[in-house]
């Protein structure tokens, strides 16, 4: 099971809009999850249906969108290439473009879904227009002399199934299809406005600018590459930089005790086992305590001295005589 | 394990798998809508035919579009229509080859909803109850015409308190399921003699055009998708040359300005030395860092590497440098790839 996540990740990953798409259809399937999952609780009273129901019908939405720029990090990208000086490099405006544009198109697809299927289910409008469902056509024609805020009262519990008391005004099962009937009409055209948007933009690109239209593709995904790469690469070189600096710091401190207890016997080190090679030089609690805690109070300067990293030990034994020094040669060999 | 990534290798070899694969899937969706919608027929007089017709015929259009925008051949064909001629001739026949091939993919999708709908009876009984002869039905025969039209209209709602017990209604109902069934069952066998009979009797008309059109019509779809992986990996590798060359010119500047350096150059033959790329110390890289932001390097890595402080006065370079200008060489230089279909 896992090697089927990991094939279908890799195949994701391989192409970065692929990857874009696959994090658009994630988060597609999650507002629908999240629409299913949030408990709708009309309000039923008078003054209240309608903010209730459009603030469930439009504020979702917003943050959907948002989150989908949010998640997007291709997001600091264009940010970063907008804010740049301009240096060396000029600033391509078709290629920022071309990175807002795909960007914003595919941060769209969550809230319509949200939109969509707040609509085709109904009950965000039920709650929202109850109020307005055309008494004269649907309701009981005999029910007469019923003040209007009376009426406004009963028509806002139309969505509250328990508590509806009206049902010589209007009956309540009749209501409800009407209102349903129109939100679902109205989801369905919101549905085919948005793909006969997308069908257009997309078939009909090729028909403008398509020259400059590869250019721009091509020199923001060399943007979003070179940026990777330059990380990549910034992180290997910390690595190694980390690594001399230690060692460094490990020798030093190494140095401070050879130097401190000059009676001890140096011994030469014969054995070339790789474990005794990784001690460096470190051999006994003592020592270990206070390379620590020089550690944490005093951690060493950041620069390498450049005539240590660049030593080789074969060359460079027989040219420093000085004992303490071939020590310290041979706890670089091996790193 | 196995037989999924063969699965998987197999729809993605070729081109038409995918798309065929795409299309299983869009006509499996459209099911699974249809299943999960919540049909709500209005049950009033003029609404009913609106409703029903506007299910029976929106999300197939939709569907349509799905199948048609999923579809990469389109954005392929859009490209070959509308590209300039250059040296390469336009073969009508190859485009309209694809413009059918997506065109027959995209209506599988529809064209199950609206078997599906119809089979099933909801829609139809709900657009069409207003619409049938009341004589025909004991319950109905003897009210005046707008009774009977507004009962008829709640004929779909069964749990409306008018229709709860009508046994009028069942035989209404019953009657327009069995004609939407046999109306569902009827486009469906038509559907399939009509593609027995396309693709068995293809192959006795113009065979050979045929095998041409299709060949090339997958070799622009392939070649169209390897520029693309190309493209992507020169990206790449020029990025990696162009972060070199700017790791050297910063340690070549260094080295200018530090003339305590050590006297001997040493070889790169330490692999850390090697990836420290002479930045050794917490200022060369904080200047490293602040000149990547400050002043990315031009893109153009034919140079050795030759950076120039950005105090000179050196015009930029565009973004349309000398590598992507390549890219860009007019048709004319492929002369030897005229398609003589």
């Amino acid at each position: 099971k896992m090697d089927k996540f990991r094939m279908i990740f890799q195949f994701l990953q391989s192409n970065q809009e692929s990857f874009m798409n696959g994090i658009c259809g994630i988060m597609a399937l999650a507002s629908a999850q999240l629409y299913v999952s949030f408990d709708f609780n009309c309000p039923c009273l008078p003054g209240y249906n309608l903010p209730y129901s459009l603030g469930i019908l439009f504020t979702p939405p917003l943050v959907l969108f948002l989150l989908g720029f949010v998640m997007n990090n291709n997001v600091s990208m264009l940010a970063e290439e907008w804010r740049r000086p301009t240096g060396l490099r000029r600033k391509d405006p078709a290629v920022l473009r071309y990175m807002f544009c795909s960007m914003a198109q595919r941060a769209m697809i969550a809230p319509a879904v949200w939109i969509s299927v707040t609509l085709l289910d109904g009950e965000c409008l039920v709650c929202g227009f109850s109020t307005s469902v055309p008494v004269e056509k649907l309701g009981n024609t005999s029910y007469v002399g019923v003040p209007e805020k009376e009426v406004r009262r009963i028509l806002a519990r139309i969505p509250c199934k328990d508590i509806y008391d009206g049902q010589e005004l209007i009956a309540r099962e009749v209501a409800v299809r009407y209102l349903r009937c129109i939100s679902q009409a109205l989801g369905w055209s919101f549905v085919l406005l948005m793909t006969l948007m997308a069908f257009l933009i997309r078939s009909l690109r090729p028909c403008f600018t398509q020259a400059a239209f590869l250019k721009s593709k091509y020199w923001s995904h060399y943007i979003d590459i070179e940026r990777k790469l330059f990380d990549e690469t910034c992180t290997e070189h910390a690595k190694s930089f980390a690594k001399v600096c230690i060692q460094q710091f490990f020798e030093g401190m190494n140095k401070d005790m050879s130097m401190g207890h000059s009676h001890l016997p140096e011994k030469a080190p014969t054995e070339t086992g790789e474990e005794k090679e990784k001690l460096l030089g470190i051999t006994d609690q003592g020592t270990m305590n206070q390379l620590l805690s020089s550690w944490h109070k005093c951690k060493p300067p950041l620069r390498l001295s450049q005539e240590v990293i660049q030593m080789n030990v074969w060359v460079k034994e027989t040219q420093k005589p000085s004992p303490p020094r071939r020590e310290i040669i041979t706890y670089y060999s091996k790193v | 394990m196995d037989r999924f990534r063969m699965i998987f290798q197999y729809f993605q070899s070729n081109s038409e798998s995918v798309m065929n694969g795409i299309c299983g899937l869009l006509a499996l969706a459209s099911v699974k809508i249809y299943t999960s919608f919540d049909f709500n027929c209005p049950c009033l007089p003029k609404y009913n035919m609106a409703y029903g017709m506007g299910i029976m015929f929106v999300p197939p259009v939709v569907l349509f579009l799905c199948g048609l925008i999923l579809n990469r051949q389109l954005v392929v064909v859009m490209e070959e229509c509308n590209r300039p001629t250059g040296s390469r001739r336009k073969n009508m026949a190859i485009i309209r080859y694809m413009c059918s091939s997506i065109l027959l993919r995209a209506m599988i999708a529809p064209i199950t909803w609206i078997i599906v709908i119809l089979l099933d009876g909801k829609c139809f009984i709900c657009a069409f109850s207003s619409a049938i002869d009341a004589e025909k039905f004991a319950g109905f025969a003897n009210l005046t015409p707008p009774t009977v039209h507004l009962l008829l209209a709640k004929v779909p709602c069964k749990e409306d308190e008018l229709m709860r017990n009508n046994t009028s209604r069942k035989a209404v109902s019953r009657y327009l399921r069995c004609w939407s069934q046999a109306l569902g069952w009827s486009i469906l066998l038509i559907l399939i003699v009509v593609a027995f009979l396309a693709r068995s009797l293809r192959p006795c008309f113009n065979q050979a055009a045929f095998l041409q059109t299709r060949y090339w019509s997958n070799y622009i779809d392939l070649e169209q998708k390897i520029f693309e992986e190309t493209c992507c990996e020169h990206a790449r590798d020029f990025a990696h040359k162009c972060i070199l060359h700017f790791f050297e010119s910063m340690q070549k500047e260094i080295k200018l300005r530090h003339f305590n350096v050590r006297k001997e150059d040493q070889g790169e033959d330490q692999e850390e030395g090697d990836r420290l790329r002479g930045i050794t110390n917490q200022e060369q890289m904080n200047e490293l860092l602040h000149s990547w932001y400050n002043s990315k390097p031009p893109l153009d890595v034919s140079q050795a590497g030759q950076r120039q402080p950005p105090g000179r006065d050196r015009s930029s370079t565009e973004w349309a440098g000398s590598l992507s200008n390549r890219w860009h060489a007019p048709q004319g230089t492929h002369a030897s790839r005229q398609t003589d279909v």
